[in-house]
């Protein structure tokens, strides 16, 4: 049962709702627990279900260790993670999980694919994914501006169409935007996709 | 009724004792007209005459709460209510033993046992604390074969357990298993394999391992009795094409709810071999990976169409809103609606809304924003339960929802009755405006998901919505309270919440005295659940007077002491006090992070893990 229990807690998203109560807190036994309001009211003793994040690279927005800035502006300093709050039930996963499943269509492949794009962080990691998934297909790795070994000679862009129905290249727009507005996915053939005009450089990169 | 006859058997000239009184009673009410006090029976037995009556009028008493004080006349009474009692509810598991309730109710069909306290879902309780259905089935596999129907809410089920109740149980019928976990696929796979007249299997909200069998292919081959089949919290793959054969040949079955590995278009397959649902659980609905592009979609529109008594609609668990518009031929016949796993927009949501118009429950995430909730207000006149989720559980998300779409539903669905609402602001004009118009309700939950967080309008506590709410509200007897609030708050709901029997208190009051508030002025008060609120030892002690009267009461970080807590356990010898430690706690430490005390027949439990201590 406790492995169950552990399965939930790695599946839950980076607000952390279901952290075990044996983290750290920071501070003495005691004294009063930071809250985001001011500690106006401090409802209890030293802090065994309240924990501190101690995510490092969301203290401090100078670091940016891989994360974009949009996801360090999601967790300010200092804000404190507690356990079961809101009481929500931990594996009733609704709709945020594992809403955003795309189809994911390769040119010349006999079958689709779905990815949960929720589960990324960044363009990045939804590429290597992919690489995985289609192995025995090359992505042209674009964003990092690097040709990756072509193996069996071709070489695919990967493309979305968004909420209008427009086409665009993977990368254009910040990952967040992206993940709102992908609609479906296709790695189109290069060769197709020059013809398209869908070769100028995207705006931001991977590290974004 | 063979105690009674063996009674009348011994007695020879005068009634036994305890018999006295009916005996008399039968007696005066035979021999009416006879001028001297000599009696004169007319029948061979009155006592036995009355036996039969009394067993025949209880059997048409269904209510508990009846049954209880049918039982408590006298002991024939009580034998005879025993005996009849065929439905046994127990609310806490650990109140009374298998072997004492057993040893009364010989002759129960349905069991209905609650275990864990409900602070449990939210991770505050440890893991194998306990509420084990073991003791429970061994019992009655001896004392009460008759049994065919088991509900169960968040207590552990072993696969052996299972097993036990198939191979006990002749002619079983029905398993209702909500918020348990312990088992898994292969208890499962013996249990349906074995149940040959089985009618309803539910799992809801309950947590199940992946053994890797086939359980759906166990279930006996032939026509099956199967009403009902429940499985939507399953978190791995079934074996359709068994489902599928399983659905065809189930002429009665009514309530099928799939969980998410099943594709919208397996969803159709079933559909068309049952068109005689009246609940639907419609599994992820969305197409499932392995699609072909431009394969042919079935017409899901027909499906839905073709069924007629369909009432209940559930699932979505991973919907693709563009095959919403499939349900559109049902909505106006449904009266409940879970949409609380589909992210939808509020344009999503109208063209399906503004046609329920016979809609009486509904769940939904606040993906539908306010707007949806206006949609919502505009159409379901009948409304008598809402719940509203949140897609982003967290503190400081964005929050959709407010008091906007709150006011809304208020006005426009008057007859409501239970409500659950989270969000990230709201005001007590609003709360104290549902108050008004909305007085028949029994169930008010409000949860501001921001800890502390007063009036975003005022700046105020939340203390006179919550009033509004205990002293317009007559009939409420179900609260849950939240945002910043103040000891005032408190003496509200002390002063006018006198039908509440469950409160559910987390980051509010100031001090003691709004325990003290609560404890001393709500008399029907059952279950009482606090977290992180600053309440101590002398809050504690002034609801001794109540505590044998109440199911259960949950205290985790607030402030109470060891020493506070024994004095209780002292104090109540009918109590057993709880004091549960996380995991990185010393055993002897001064404060108490979790207490859990419930009133019991039983003195302590003997199956008490170690980080639990029994004062």
């Amino acid at each position: 049962m406790s492995s169950e229990n552990g399965k939930r807690f790695l599946e839950t998203d980076a607000g952390g709702l279901n952290f075990e109560a044996t983290e750290l807190t920071l501070g003495l036994p005691g004294e009063p627990r930071v809250t985001s309001d001011g500690g106006a009211k401090l409802g209890s003793k030293r802090g065994f279900s309240e924990t501190v994040d101690l995510k490092l690279g969301d203290n401090s927005q100078e670091v940016k260790l891989g994360h974009s800035l949009q996801e360090a502006a999601k967790s300010p300093v200092s804000k404190t993670q507690v356990v079961g709050w809101p009481p929500v039930r931990g594996f009733a996963k609704r709709g945020k999980k594992s809403c955003k499943y795309v189809k994911v269509a390769v040119d010349g492949a006999p079958y689709l694919r779905k990815v949960d794009l929720e589960i990324y962080n960044s363009y990045q990691q939804l590429l290597t994914s992919l690489e995985d998934m289609f192995s025995c297909f090359t992505i042209r790795n674009y964003l990092n501006e690097k040709k990756t070994d072509q193996v069996n000679g071709i070489e695919y862009m990967p493309t979305y169409e968004d909420k209008d129905g427009d086409w665009m290249l993977v990368g254009d727009v910040p990952w967040q935007m992206f993940v709102e507005s992908c609609k479906r996915l296709r790695l189109m053939k290069s060769s197709e996709a020059v013809g398209l005009g869908l070769t100028t450089g995207p705006k931001y990169s991977s590290t974004n | 009724m063979a105690e009674q006859m063996s009674d009348d058997d011994e007695r020879q000239q005068s009634p036994p004792s305890d018999l006295d009184f009916t005996s008399n009673k039968a007696r005066t009410c035979i021999v009416t007209g006879s001028v001297s006090g000599h009696t004169e029976f007319q029948s061979p037995y009155p006592d036995q005459v009355l036996g039969n009556v009394l067993e025949n009028v209880l059997h048409f008493l269904t209510s508990r709460r009846d049954r209880n004080t049918a039982s408590l006349v006298c002991k024939s009474w009580y034998r005879v209510e025993a005996l009849t009692r065929s439905e046994l509810f127990i609310g806490n598991c650990y109140a009374v033993s298998p072997a004492r309730a057993t040893a009364r109710f010989t002759r129960v069909r349905a069991l209905h046992l609650k275990g864990k306290p409900r602070f449990a879902d939210f991770n505050l309780m440890p893991p194998d604390w306990g509420a084990h259905f073991n003791p429970w089935v061994l019992a009655f596999a001896k004392a009460c074969p008759w049994l065919e129907k088991v509900y169960l809410k968040r207590m552990s089920v072993t696969d052996d357990d299972l097993a036990t109740l198939a191979e006990s149980f002749l002619g079983f019928k029905e398993l209702v298993l909500v918020c348990c976990d312990g088992f898994g696929t292969s208890g499962l796979a013996i249990f349906v394999s074995k149940c040959r007249q089985l009618k309803v299997l539910d799992l809801i909200d309950s947590e199940l391992s992946d053994d890797e069998t086939d359980w759906i292919l166990c279930f006996p081959e032939g026509e099956s009795h199967l009403e009902s089949l429940i499985f939507d919290c399953v978190e791995f793959p079934i074996n359709f094409e068994a489902l599928e054969r399983l659905v065809a040949r189930s002429p009665s079955l009514k309530k099928l709810r799939l969980n998410q590995y099943v594709s919208i278009g397996q969803l159709y397959r079933l559909m068309v071999q049952a068109p005689q649902l009246t609940h639907l659980g419609t599994g992820s609905f969305s197409p499932s990976e392995i699609a072909g592009q431009g394969d042919q979609e079935p017409d899901y529109v027909t499906a839905f169409a073709a069924c007629k008594s369909l009432i209940c609609l559930s699932g979505f668990r991973e919907i693709i809103p563009d095959y919403l518009p499939a349900i559109y031929p049902i909505c106006a016949n449904l009266t409940s609606l879970n949409f609380s796993y589909a992210n939808i927009t509020a344009e999503q949501l109208k063209p399906i809304i503004s046609n329920c118009h016979k809609l009486q429950v509904f769940w939904v995430l606040d993906s539908i924003c306010d707007e949806g909730l206006q949609a919502v207000a505009a159409t379901c006149k009948e409304l008598r339960e809402l719940r509203v989720f949140p897609v982003d559980a967290r503190e400081d998300s964005d929050g959709p929802v407010s008091e906007v779409g709150f006011l809304a539903i208020s006005e426009g669905c008057r007859k409501l009755q239970s409500i659950l609402y989270f969000c990230q602001r709201m005001t007590n004009a609003a709360v104290i405006a549902m108050s008004r118009n909305c007085p028949d309700l029994v169930v008010f939950r409000l949860c501001i998901m921001g800890r502390h967080r007063p009036d975003h309008v005022t700046g105020e506590p939340m203390d006179d919505g919550f009033g509004a709410i205990v002293m317009n509200c007559k009939k409420l007897t179900r609260l849950a309270v939240s945002g910043l609030l103040t000891d005032k708050a408190f003496d509200y709901i002390g002063r006018y919440g006198k039908l509440v029997r469950t409160l559910s208190v987390a980051f509010a009051g100031d001090s003691d005295m709004a325990l003290k508030y609560v404890l001393e002025g709500c008399p029907q008060l059952q279950k009482l659940e606090i977290r992180d609120s600053p309440f101590g030892d002398a809050a504690l002690c002034s609801g001794l007077h109540h505590y044998y009267n109440m199911r259960f009461l949950w205290m985790s970080s607030c402030r109470l002491t060891h020493q506070g807590c024994q004095q209780i356990a002292h104090a109540m010898p009918r109590l057993v006090v709880e004091v549960i430690r996380s995991a990185d706690e010393e055993e002897m430490d001064v404060c108490v992070q979790t207490l859990y005390m419930y009133r019991s027949l039983e003195g302590p439990r003997n199956d008490a893990p170690k980080f639990v201590t029994i004062l």
